[in-house]
């Protein structure tokens, strides 16, 4: 296990180095988790060795944004009045994002398969 | 012996208190949400942040003196975005085979999260300083605060909105997509990590294995199309 974390954070480090001696605009992690995928593809056994910690930690990914939610709730006020409005927004935004999604996906997978 | 207002005070000064508070909540998160039989929303983020926000208000304790505790948590989230490989690639058959219906429903419900959100929050009367911070709410966090400081938006604001998106959307999917009769479960999770990035994706690995690397993948492409669209569309409504 420590040595599956070590290689995670390893990627990480990797990816935030890369994300700013590169001037990229992609946070690290997303650097890393590309990175790691392709040495995957280039060197299937480093699956095995990873495979039980990630999906450990993947099983758990809800408890890992708790902490940013509690920050959330003292600057909710910083929208005032405007909160009803934009929380109306966002709810209906994510459910049409959702719906269009999902519809699409599915309609062009319907298309591909005839 | 010690009176509680020593132990208190003890125990307010280090991380201990707030790391074992924030797995507690979340614990209880979870068991509330077995207990309703995993309805999605009676969702456990939603739990444990309402719970840890009164207890905070309650003993008067600041964001910062819980953060403390609570960033070994938070640290958590960037390794964890790494690991996201290991279930692309056990389902890359799967996503390769999908190329065409992802690249399609990724523009789909990217424009979609971007464009429905300025409209309805314009014709409602919310601000422009707002809706600049409002445009880059599909994407995770990070991309999003960047975007947002790229096009004049408040990063704070735009976190705040980030995550009202992902809780949103780990709530109201699971409805959604049964009333519209998808039962796929690429498409299921390919939406939901498109139109609420991370905590999307955390309510998809609750569905299965295939909808939470669909929807890794569409968090990751959306970032990319967040930061390169997001821009162009806000000139649109400002």
């Amino acid at each position: 296990m420590i040595q599956s974390i070590a290689i995670l954070l390893g990627y990480q480090l990797a990816g935030e180095i890369a994300a700013r001696a590169l001037g990229l605009s992609l946070p690290g992690p997303v650097l890393g988790f590309a990175a790691l995928f392709l040495t995957l593809l280039l060197w299937p056994p480093l699956h095995a060795i990873m495979a039980p910690t990630a999906r450990g930690l993947l099983a758990h990914l809800s408890l890992l944004f708790v902490p940013a939610g509690v920050g959330i709730v003292r600057h909710i006020s910083s929208l005032g009045d405007q909160s009803l409005a934009v929380l109306a927004a966002i709810v209906a935004s994510t459910a049409l994002a959702i719906a269009a999604g999902a519809t699409v996906f599915v309609l062009v997978d319907r298309v591909m398969r005839r | 012996m010690n009176d509680f207002a020593d132990i208190w005070s003890y125990l307010a000064q280090g991380p201990l208190l707030w790391l074992t508070a924030t797995l507690i909540a979340y614990l209880f998160g979870t068991w509330l949400q077995r207990l309703s039989g995993t309805k999605p929303w009676v969702n456990p983020v939603l739990i444990a942040v309402a719970i840890l926000a009164g207890v905070l208000v309650l003993t008067g304790t600041a964001y910062e003196t819980y953060f403390e505790g609570a960033q070994f948590v938070h640290f958590m989230l960037g390794p964890a975005t790494v690991a996201l490989a290991i279930p692309l690639y056990d389902n890359r058959a799967l996503i390769r085979a999908s190329a065409l219906p992802m690249l399609a429903a990724l523009l789909a419900g990217s424009l979609v999260a971007i464009l429905s959100a300025l409209a309805i929050a314009r014709a409602i009367g919310v601000s422009t300083e707002v809706l600049v911070s409002l445009a880059p709410k599909s994407a995770t966090a990070p991309v999003a605060l960047g975007v947002a400081e790229a096009i004049g938006g408040s990063p704070t604001l735009t976190a705040v909105l980030v995550i009202l998106t992902g809780i949103t959307g780990a709530v109201i999917a699971s409805p959604i997509l049964n009333l519209l009769r998808i039962r796929d479960d690429r498409a299921r999770g390919f939406a939901l990590g498109t139109a609420s990035h991370g905590i999307g994706t955390a309510r998809a690995f609750q569905e299965s294995q295939t909808s939470g690397a669909f929807s890794g993948v569409a968090m990751g492409l959306n970032a990319i199309l967040t930061a390169l669209i997001a821009p162009v569309i806000i000139r649109l409504f400002t």
